[in-house]
């Protein structure tokens, strides 16, 4: 009896994993099908080099560029803003923090993850955006920069909590050897528990970078939208995402335009998957 | 059981006793010491005085609280967050409370249990404490190296490998190799909490070795969970209990004729 039942939950879990690598290869190859379909209309180096992104001219000019450019802007601005202070915040947390303060910061970080991405886009519309427009004096603060900042905020949560655990898991004699040959608390840190955390550091910044990419909704509605070329980070961008989730409603279905969309989602694939391997190297880099 | 060249070793460590008067040759003087963690009470009112130049052998059952009085002494037990201590420990008349926490693990260094390799060259290993405390110069810090490789008697083995990784030297060398990362900041004392408990006999005699020789110009307190080895090295032997100190005294007399009931059980057990 107990056999039969140990064989059927076990054929059950069995079921279970092979559906859902099931499910990832069907929806991949879906992607790649209809994706791969736009090379018809335009060649691969112009459609990911061209500069221009009017996709319901006629005739249509399915050039990425832009988007790509829009999307690495936003990201690197949000890498830039997010990575020093979430690593640095994870070190606080986990090294110098009174428990007290720690409990509290922990339960903000929390928080902030859990904020959805739209109200999280709508807050930084009403605040963010203004305040970029005064600051630098722009025609408008719907920019890079605020995709940038807004965007940190999302990505923090992501790296303090790797982070953070990341430092916790140094071994405590590591610590301890340092201090024992009298180290201040400061090269301490710096000097050990840094380098001994640096992988789980490292796969928490590309977690946290990934995220990001892969954001829609707040950067729809902050970036501006506009799919430029663009000069400076503080000019007007539209990400590969964004063009995705504004344009596939419109879009006819086996159009240039609609393929082109698909193929805006392998390269977004891509990049995302090339990330979540590195973070992924980093975090395994110890155990193996 | 008391072997020819103790004798020998403590009239030698007399004659040094007469030539170093820092403070009438007392290093640390604890009086009235108590620990505790939380609730734990880990140290109950030790007063002791440990000599320089001496090999202070101290030990006892498990959590007896050799630790926690070893790591005293370097303040590392003000890491641990419910730590609370009562009493005095003074380190050549300065309270330690006194002095500041890196100076006074740079004066009293110590070596852990495990050797504690770092995942760079012997070289570095070595020198990875003075860089810290800001020597940059090649020639010093090589020097230095080769200085602290020679007192831990490891230079010979290594002296022709001190590019490769320190991960290649066997356990024992590996111990000494912490030994002479310790003595490279030049301390004053040296803790070492139970060194040979992951070693094999041929190493950790040559462990037992190097600390018989440093003690000419170190102060060493050494933690021992192997009786035998607190014998053949230590020139006075305290014995722990439950947090007490039961009893120190030279040696040879705790392994001979006790005072205490307790340590002579305890000896006597270990031996049994
Ligand atoms: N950081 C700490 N936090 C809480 N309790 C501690 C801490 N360090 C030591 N103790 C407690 O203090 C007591 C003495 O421990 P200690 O490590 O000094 O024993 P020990 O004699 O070194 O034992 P062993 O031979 O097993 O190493 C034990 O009851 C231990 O649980
Ligand atoms: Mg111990």
């Amino acid at each position: 009896m107990q056999k039969i039942k140990e064989f059927i939950i076990e054929k059950f879990i069995f079921i279970c994993g092979i559906a859902s690598i099931f499910f990832v290869v069907l929806i991949f190859l879906f992607l790649l099908k209809e994706g791969l379909a736009v090379f018809k209309f335009v060649k691969p180096l112009e459609f990911l080099l061209g500069k221009n992104w009017y996709p319901i001219s006629e005739p249509a000019q399915l050039g990425i560029l832009p988007l790509v450019l829009g999307s690495l802007l936003v990201t690197l601005g949000a890498a830039v803003i997010s990575i020093p202070i979430g690593v640095g915040c994870a070190i606080y947390i986990a090294e110098i923090a009174p428990l007290k303060i720690k409990e509290t910061l922990k339960a903000g970080i929390e928080l902030l993850a859990a904020i959805p991405s739209v109200v999280l886009g709508f807050i930084g519309m009403v605040t963010l955006v203004p305040l970029v427009k005064n600051i630098f004096h722009l025609p408008t603060g719907l920019t890079a920069l605020s995709g940038s900042i807004m965007l940190a905020f999302m990505a923090m949560p992501t790296i303090v909590s790797i982070a953070e655990d990341a430092l916790y898991s140094v071994p405590k004699n590591y610590k301890e050897g340092a201090f024992a040959l009298g180290a201040t608390h400061w090269q301490t840190i710096w000097r050990v528990m840094l380098p001994a955390a640096s992988s789980g550091i490292l796969a928490a910044v590309m977690l946290g970078i990934g995220r990001v990419i892969g954001e829609t909704m707040a950067v729809m509605m902050i970036t501006g939208n506009a799919a430029i070329m663009p000069n400076s980070i503080l000019s007007p961008v539209r990400t590969l995402t964004a063009t995705i989730a504004a344009e596939m409603g419109e879009a006819v279905v086996g159009s240039e335009h609609y393929f082109a969309l698909f193929a805006i989602g392998i390269v977004l694939f891509v990049i995302s998957f090339i990330i979540n391997v590195t973070a992924d190297l980093f975090l395994h880099k110890d155990q193996k | 059981m008391v072997n020819p060249v103790r004798n020998n070793k403590l009239a030698e460590n007399a004659k040094m006793k007469d030539k170093n008067t820092i403070s009438n040759g007392v290093k640390f003087a604890i009086k009235n010491l108590d620990i505790w963690f939380g609730t734990i009470h880990a140290l109950k009112q030790v007063s002791m005085e440990i000599e320089a130049n001496e090999i202070l052998g101290a030990i006892g059952p498990s959590s007896s609280g050799k630790t926690t009085f070893l790591r005293m002494l370097n303040r590392l037990n003000d890491l641990s967050p419910n730590f609370r201590m009562n009493g005095e420990v003074k380190l050549e008349n300065d309270n330690i409370k006194n002095i500041d926490a890196q100076f006074l693990r740079k004066r009293v260094g110590m070596v852990f249990a495990l050797p504690l390799s770092l995942p760079l060259s012997i070289f570095d290993n070595v020198a990875y404490g003075v860089k810290m405390h800001g020597v940059k110069n090649k020639k010093l810090l090589q020097n230095k190296v080769e200085e602290s490789l020679k007192e831990a008697y490891l230079w010979d083995e290594v002296k022709d490998r001190l590019n490769e990784s320190a991960f290649k030297l066997s356990g024992g060398q590996q111990q000494r190799l912490c030994i002479a990362r310790t003595l490279a900041v030049s301390p004053e004392v040296i803790l070492f909490d139970e060194p040979c408990s992951g070693l094999d006999p041929i190493s950790t005699a040559k462990v037992e070795d190097a600390m018989v020789k440093l003690k000419q110009k170190y102060t060493i307190v050494l933690v021992t969970n192997n009786v035998k080895q607190a014998a053949r090295v230590s020139d006075r032997t305290a014995f722990f209990l439950n947090g007490e100190l039961i009893e120190l005294d030279k040696t040879e007399l705790i392994f001979t004729g006790p005072k205490d009931k307790r340590t002579d059980g305890y000896i006597r057990g270990k031996f049994g």
